[in-house]
């Protein structure tokens, strides 16, 4: 009894150690920081292309990193590997469940791989020797849904599930290698490093966390959130995170300062986000809210500079492309679009 | 849950607390400043920011010229 009261009492004097190391850092704030800049000019990108096919609503989206194909998730029961330049169809996957909620190319090229109510994550090899896609490995045991899913390379695999775990797998011999446990809800959305180093995993506990990935540690928590947070990214350099959540604000944090330097929103926007990406530069942060639209944010001014009209249902999954070139958006509508 | 149970569970968030505690934290000023050069360095490379021109955008149609 006295140890459990002493143990509750620490951890809320080390959340206050927290709270006062992150302030003691706080020498200004990036509004502050940025005075000195401009904001961005209004950001018009037009659609260039929209992809047809799909017969359902859209999930998920991923760029691959060599050329310009992407795959596209849709509860219509399908995974789809687009040529986004002729839009022709390169893969039609018809998939065992119909339930999916993400989709990851392998930055190889060789590999796909989704997942979603059957909580499993299905990896597909695309160059197999008969030209036909099969199902190379199916990694099961999450005790909740796939909720998204980024290859490390074509031997490993990162996945965020509803049962508020994340794990590292081995895709050859279909086993996990690391668990990585710590947050109280659904973990909604995961990024990779860089450097493939670390992961960032926003959850339904309104947080985000850094993971080492060798490690297998969670290095810091970041909230500030009022609600789900749906959707992550890493800044271009690897030293911030983009979160979006259902609270209708998308958040800047520091890998370095600890903390939250920006929040993106407007009293005009009420309804969550989905899905984000930043631009090459980081400077432009597009993301997609269940209002049909896309914002655009000056990632330093915190203003937002371009708006992209033409869903005509919820924008569910955004991407830039490698060369950033374009930008992806994916919709319930069941279309994709490709802008610049 | 048994006492024991959640004293260990306990535990593991106190560990982990004294973890994320005793990070080393850089100043808001540097980092901002650091996030702010990388925008700008990068700027000229990124094409959403920058436009695109059709000549050299790969997603628009190819005007075609004929010789007659």
């Amino acid at each position: 009894m006295g140890e459990m009261e002493q143990l509750r009492k620490e951890a809320e004097s080390l959340k206050d150690q927290i709270t006062a190391a992150r302030k003691a850092v706080q020498d200004t704030t990036l509004q502050e920081a940025a005075a000195g800049i401009t904001v961005v000019g209004r950001v018009q990108l037009k659609t260039r292309k929209t992809l047809r096919g799909h017969l359902a609503k859209i999930y998920a989206m991923h760029w691959a990193v060599d050329a310009n194909l992407c795959v596209s998730a849709s509860q219509d029961g399908k995974l789809i590997v687009w040529d986004t330049i002729t839009t022709n169809k390169v893969n039609a996957i018809p998939l065992k469940s119909s339930w999916v909620m993400t989709c990851a190319y392998a930055p190889s090229g060789n590999l796909v791989a989704c997942g979603g109510l059957d909580n499993m994550c299905s990896i597909y090899n695309l160059k197999g020797k008969d030209g036909n896609v099969k199902v190379m490995r199916e990694l099961a045991a999450h005790t909740g849904y796939l909720s998204c899913c980024r290859f490390l390379s074509d031997s490993e695999i990162i996945t965020s599930s509803g049962d508020c775990t994340c794990v590292l797998w081995d895709i050859e011999t279909g086993t996990q290698k690391t668990v990585f446990a710590g947050h109280q809800g659904d973990c909604m959305s995961l990024a990779v490093s860089p450097d493939f180093k670390f992961f960032i995993s926003g959850a339904c506990d309104f947080t985000a966390k850094l993971w080492d990935i060798r490690e297998g540690v969670c290095r810091q928590t970041f909230g500030g959130h009022e609600s789900d947070i749906n959707a992550i990214g890493f800044f271009p350099n690897g030293n911030a995170v983009i979160t979006g959540s259902d609270d209708a604000t998308c958040k800047l944090y520091d890998l370095r300062a600890d903390q939250e330097l920006i929040t993106y929103q407007d009293s005009s926007i009420m309804c969550g986000v989905t899905s984000l990406a930043p631009s090459l530069s980081g400077r432009l942060i597009l993301a997609g809210y269940d209002d049909f639209n896309v914002n655009i944010w000056d990632s330093l001014k915190s203003e937002r500079v371009g708006v992209l009209a033409g869903h005509d249902n919820r924008v569910s999954c955004i991407g830039v492309s490698a060369d950033g070139m374009a930008c992806c958006t994916g919709s319930w509508d069941s279309f994709l679009k490709i802008w610049n | 849950m048994s006492s024991s149970s959640s004293l260990v569970a306990m535990k593991k968030v106190v560990h982990q607390l004294r973890f994320e505690a005793s990070i080393n934290r850089v100043k808001v000023s540097q980092a901002a400043a650091d996030l702010q050069q990388f925008c700008i360095q990068n700027a000229t490379q990124d094409p959403l920011l920058t436009g695109v021109s059709s000549s050299t955008n790969p997603f628009r149609p190819q005007k075609v010229c004929s010789f007659l």
